[in-house]
C-alpha cells in the first residue's frame, strides 16, 4: 500500500477533476462573466463587432430603475410567497394524511409524484388549455355548477394570469413537498405518539407538540428548496402566459429572459440575472445551515 | 378487548383511507387525465370539451408524430447523452470525495451545492455568447453540455451518499491484496452502487428531457429542437389543433410516466436524497 507515496493524493484528484472542470466551465465561469457582461455595453451587434465598451453600473442603475422592476419584483415576490404556501400547506396536508398505512397507500404516494416529474413545459401547456375563457374545462365546470354567470378571464386578465400560474406551479410542487414531508413525518419516534396518546392528547394537541416542532427542520429544508426552484422559473409563465398580459405575470426571472433574448440587451440581462444570483445565494446560505441543522440534530 | 375492537375497526377504516386516497389522487392527476382525453378528441377548430374519449380519435397523434417526430428523436438523444456525461463526470467524483482522503473535498462539495442554486437564465445568458464564438450554438454536443448543469450536480450529490455507506473495511480489504484505486473503482465501488447510478443516470435523463431553457436559449435554428420547444412553437403556431398538440403533450409527457410507474423506488429515493443531503 505504501509503495503509491506521493502519488496518491494526485491520483485521487484525476477523480474529481472531470466534474470539477465541468462545474467550473458550466458554474463558476458563467456567474463571472456575467459579472462582466453587466458592467459592459453588450448588446446583439457585440456579436458581430466584438466591441463591448465598459460602462461600469449603468446597467444596473438604468435596469432597477426602470418602471417594470418594482413591479417584476413585487410579482416575484407573491408569486413566491403564494406559491410555496399553497405548495406546503397542501403537501403538508398530503403527507400527513398518507402517513398512516393503508391499503395500496404506497402506490397511491407514488403516483402523486406524476405532476412534478412532467416537462414543465407539458404541465403548462395542458393548463393553458384547460384555463381557457371559452372553451377551457375549468370554466365549463364552474359554469355547470353554476358558480360564475360567464367564463373567468383566468390568463386574460392581469390579477387572473398571476394566480392562474401561482396555482399551476403550486400543482407542479405539491408532489416534492408531499415526499419530503412524508419521509419527515416517518422519521418522529411511533413512541412520542403512544405516549401522548396514553396522556389522552387529542389529535390537534398532538400535531402542535410533537409533529410541528419535530418536522420543522424538514420543513425548513422544503420551503428554502421551493424558493430556490421557484424563483428560477421560467417555462409555467412563458407557455401561459408569456408574461402578460400588461406585464402582471413578468418576474425576474422572465424579465431578465425578456432583455437578454427577446430584446437582446445582453448587458441588462446579466445585471438583472445577478439579482437573481444574489437572492438565490441568501436562501441558499440560509439552506446549507438549515439543511446541517437538519442532518445532525 | 380493546384490542378485539381496534381490529375489527382497522380493516374499515384502511379502505375507507384507500379510498379517500384514490380520490385524492385523481384529483392531483385530474390535468394529466385531461390532456390524455383531449389528445384522442378528432380534429377540429374548437373542442367539444367531452368528459371522456367515447369515439378515440388517433388523428391528434398522426399528425403530432408527423410534425414532431423528429423533436421526440431529438430528445431522445440529448437526454441520453446527458444521462451518460453526467454519470461519466459524477461517479469518479462521488467515489473520490466519499472514499478517499482528498485534500479540498469540502469546497468541491460546497460548490457542487451552490451551483444547484444558480438560476439556468444566469448561465444561459453568458453560454449564448460563450456558444456563439465557439460554434456550439445549434449542436447537440453544446445543447447535451448545457442540460447536464442539472444531471451533473444531482448524481454527485446522489452518489456520493450512497458511496459513502459502503463499509470502509471493504475497501481496505481489496486495497490490502493490492487493487489500485481504479480497481477498487470499477470493480467494487461501481456495481455495489447500482441503485444510486440507475436512480442518478433516471433523473439526469429526465432533467434533460424536461429542458426548456436552454432548448430556447442555445438554438437559434431548426437544427437541433428537442420536444418541449416543439411543444411551445406548435401552441403558438397552431392553437386550433388542440388535440395535435395534447397529443404532443403526451408523447413528451410519456417518459416521465414510464419511469415513474417502472422506477417508483428510485424515483422517490431520488427526491429525498437529492434534496436532503
Amino acid at each position: 500500500m505504501r509503495n503509491e507515496g506521493r502519488w496518491e493524493p494526485v491520483a485521487r484528484w484525476l477523480f474529481v477533476t472531470p466534474a470539477v472542470g465541468y462545474l467550473l466551465l458550466f458554474f463558476g465561469l458563467p456567474v463571472a462573466e456575467n459579472v462582466v457582461m453587466s458592467l459592459r455595453d453588450y448588446t446583439a451587434t457585440t456579436f458581430y463587432t466584438g466591441d463591448a465598451p465598459f460602462v461600469g453600473p449603468r446597467n444596473y442603475f438604468e435596469t432597477l430603475s426602470s418602471d417594470q422592476f418594482p413591479q417584476a419584483l413585487l410579482t416575484t415576490v407573491v408569486f413566491i410567497v403564494g406559491s410555496l404556501a399553497g405548495q406546503f400547506t397542501l403537501g403538508l396536508a398530503l403527507a400527513l394524511f398518507f402517513a398512516r398505512a393503508f391499503p395500496l397507500g404506497g402506490v397511491l404516494r407514488s403516483l402523486l409524484l406524476l405532476p412534478w416529474l412532467l416537462p414543465m413545459v407539458v404541465s403548462a401547456t395542458t393548463w393553458r388549455w384547460m384555463l381557457d375563457t371559452d372553451t377551457g374545462v375549468v370554466n365549463h365546470a364552474l359554469r355547470a355548477l353554476h358558480l360564475v354567470p360567464s367564463g373567468v378571464p383566468w390568463l386574460t386578465d392581469t390579477s387572473g394570469a398571476l394566480t392562474s400560474v401561482i396555482l399551476v406551479n403550486i400543482w407542479v410542487g405539491i408532489p416534492f413537498n408531499t415526499v419530503i414531508l412524508h419521509g419527515g413525518l416517518r422519521d418522529i419516534p411511533t413512541q412520542l405518539y403512544e405516549a401522548a396518546e396514553l396522556d389522552g392528547a387529542g389529535p390537534l394537541t398532538t400535531f402542535r407538540h410533537i409533529t410541528w416542532p419535530l418536522l420543522r427542520p424538514v420543513a425548513g429544508v422544503v420551503l428554502l428548496l421551493g424558493a430556490i426552484y421557484t424563483v428560477r422559473v421560467l417555462d409555467i409563465i412563458l407557455v401561459m402566459t408569456g408574461g402578460g398580459p400588461a406585464d402582471a405575470t413578468q418576474t425576474l426571472a422572465t424579465r431578465a429572459y425578456d432583455l437578454s433574448f427577446q430584446q437582446f440587451e445582453f448587458g441588462r440581462g446579466a445585471a438583472l440575472g445577478n439579482v437573481l444570483v444574489l437572492v438565490s445565494l441568501v436562501f441558499a446560505v440560509v439552506h446549507l445551515r438549515a439543511g446541517r441543522r437538519a442532518l445532525h440534530g | 378487548m380493546a384490542e378485539g375492537r381496534t381490529a375489527r375497526r382497522a380493516p374499515a377504516r384502511g379502505r375507507l383511507s384507500t379510498i379517500a386516497g384514490i380520490v385524492l389522487l385523481a384529483l392531483m392527476l385530474f390535468p394529466v387525465y385531461w390532456m390524455v382525453n383531449a389528445s384522442l378528441q378528432p380534429a377540429g377548430g374548437v373542442l367539444r370539451g367531452d368528459w371522456f374519449p367515447r369515439h378515440p380519435d388517433l388523428s391528434g397523434y398522426a399528425t403530432a408524430l408527423r410534425d414532431q417526430g423528429r423533436a421526440l428523436v431529438t430528445s431522445l438523444v440529448v437526454a441520453l447523452g446527458s444521462a451518460v456525461l453526467s454519470l461519466v463526470l459524477a461517479a469518479p467524483a462521488a467515489y473520490a470525495l466519499a472514499l478517499l482522503p482528498l485534500r479540498g473535498g469540502a469546497p468541491v462539495m460546497f460548490g457542487v451545492l451552490v451551483s444547484q442554486t444558480v438560476p439556468g437564465i444566469v448561465v444561459a445568458n453568458a453560454l449564448y455568447g460563450a456558444y456563439s464564438d465557439l460554434g456550439l450554438l445549434n449542436s447537440y454536443g453544446g445543447l447535451i453540455l448545457a442540460d447536464s448543469t442539472a444531471g451533473v450536480p444531482f448524481a454527485i450529490i446522489v452518489l456520493r451518499a450512497a458511496m459513502a455507506s459502503i463499509p470502509r473495511e471493504v475497501i481496505e480489504a481489496a486495497r490490502v491484496d493490492g487493487a489500485g484505486q481504479l480497481r477498487v473503482f470499477a470493480s467494487i465501488v461501481l456495481p455495489v452502487s447500482r441503485n444510486a447510478l440507475i436512480t442518478s443516470g433516471l433523473f439526469a435523463f429526465l432533467f434533460a428531457w424536461s429542458d426548456f431553457l436552454f432548448a430556447l436559449t442555445l438554438n437559434t435554428t431548426e437544427t437541433v429542437r428537442p420536444i418541449t420547444l416543439g411543444l411551445y412553437d406548435y401552441v403558438g403556431a397552431h392553437s386550433n389543433q388542440w388535440n395535435a398538440i395534447m397529443a404532443t403533450a403526451v408523447l413528451a409527457a410519456v417518459p416521465a410516466a414510464a419511469l415513474l410507474v417502472a422506477a417508483q423506488r428510485h424515483v422517490t429515493a431520488g427526491i429525498t436524497d437529492g434534496a436532503l443531503d
